[in-house]
């Protein structure tokens, strides 16, 4: 066993209204960043976990994803596991 | 008499305004806390509003991994009636007992105040005794309260007539299809973002929604009578 940190990335679906990432665009807008294009915001999750290999800690981490992290109807998720 | 538990969740804060609601009813109302594993022989479930677990990840992701939901769960698939209200539905979607999601409102800010809804679907547990079209005033207090599913999922509540409750005049949250509230495919589970239970009484600036609550004494009333029966001095369209 090992301990590894996987990196989670959730984010809002592209397809989907975000309004959070909208808001934060146009304040950057406001603040002179005019050349912003668009925002989008998600969630970042470390997980410190106990895994024989690294594919079986990113295996976890999926399922982990797909049972809680993640709402499928609306989230997409990137894991990154490292040592 | 219908047996109605309404469940507790740390963070719930309607279920005491929806146990008053179904009394009010008629109904013999009680709470089962979310580490329960038994509805005693509740007739229909409801998931009251509120914030469980603090709204942490998301709103009701956590609460679907309560105790209780293994027992609402089996009594929904045995065809009882469960009634999700604002955080109870969004917990329902999360458990996936009813499709689809409830994300951010489309303008962000947490909205409280009465909303303009139609009655789309009288053929529920929650419903039948409004008629189909009727419109209803009924409050908000959401910030997560819009409705998303995908196309597919949408053109299937339509067809099927899920969409029990739509926002008319202007939709709040920006939901799909102008969704306030659906039901599943066999009708017994049942979401709505707007609250009833805050709109029972002339006290409380209208009833509009104290017929949610008295569908399910009306639906006793069919069952095992087949005629009016009259709760708190009011008839019952049965």
């Amino acid at each position: 066993m090992s301990a590894f940190t996987v990196e989670i990335r959730v984010m809002p679906r592209a397809s989907l209204l975000d309004p959070q990432g909208q808001a934060v665009q146009h304040a950057l807008q406001a603040l002179g960043f005019a050349e912003v294009a668009s925002v989008r915001a998600g969630k970042h999750l470390v997980v410190q976990m106990q895994a024989i290999t690294r594919e079986e800690a990113a295996a976890k981490a999926r399922v982990m994803c797909d049972r809680l992290l993640a709402n499928p109807v609306t989230e997409d998720y990137e894991c990154s596991v490292s040592l | 008499m219908q047996r109605v538990a309404v469940v507790v969740f740390p963070g719930s804060n309607c279920d005491a305004d929806t146990l008053d609601a179904a009394r009010a009813a008629g109904s013999d109302a009680y709470y089962v806390w979310h580490r329960d594993t038994d509805l005693q022989q509740a007739d229909a479930v409801i998931l009251p509003g509120g914030f469980s677990y603090g709204d942490y990840l998301r709103s009701g992701a956590i609460a679907r991994f309560s105790p209780v939901l293994r027992a609402v769960a089996a009594h929904a698939r045995a065809g009882g009636a469960v009634l999700g209200i604002c955080n109870g539905f969004q917990i329902l979607c999360e458990a996936g007992l009813l499709p689809g999601a409830l994300m951010r409102n489309a303008r962000l800010k947490f909205l409280s105040r009465p909303v303009r809804v139609r009655v789309e679907a009288p053929d529920t547990p929650f419903t039948q005794s409004y008629d189909r079209g009727e419109e209803l005033t009924l409050p908000i207090a959401h910030g997560d309260g819009r409705y998303v599913a995908d196309a597919e999922t949408a053109a299937m509540l339509e067809a099927n007539g899920q969409v029990v409750w739509r926002y008319v005049a202007e939709n709040p949250n920006g939901s799909t299809h102008d969704i306030a509230g659906i039901c599943n495919a066999g009708r017994n589970v049942v979401g709505i973002m707007p609250h009833p239970e805050r709109r029972n009484a002339p006290v409380l600036g209208g009833q509009d929604g104290a017929r949610v609550f008295l569908s399910l004494e009306a639906r006793n009333a069919t069952q095992h009578a087949g005629d009016m029966r009259a709760v708190d001095g009011r008839h019952l369209r049965v």
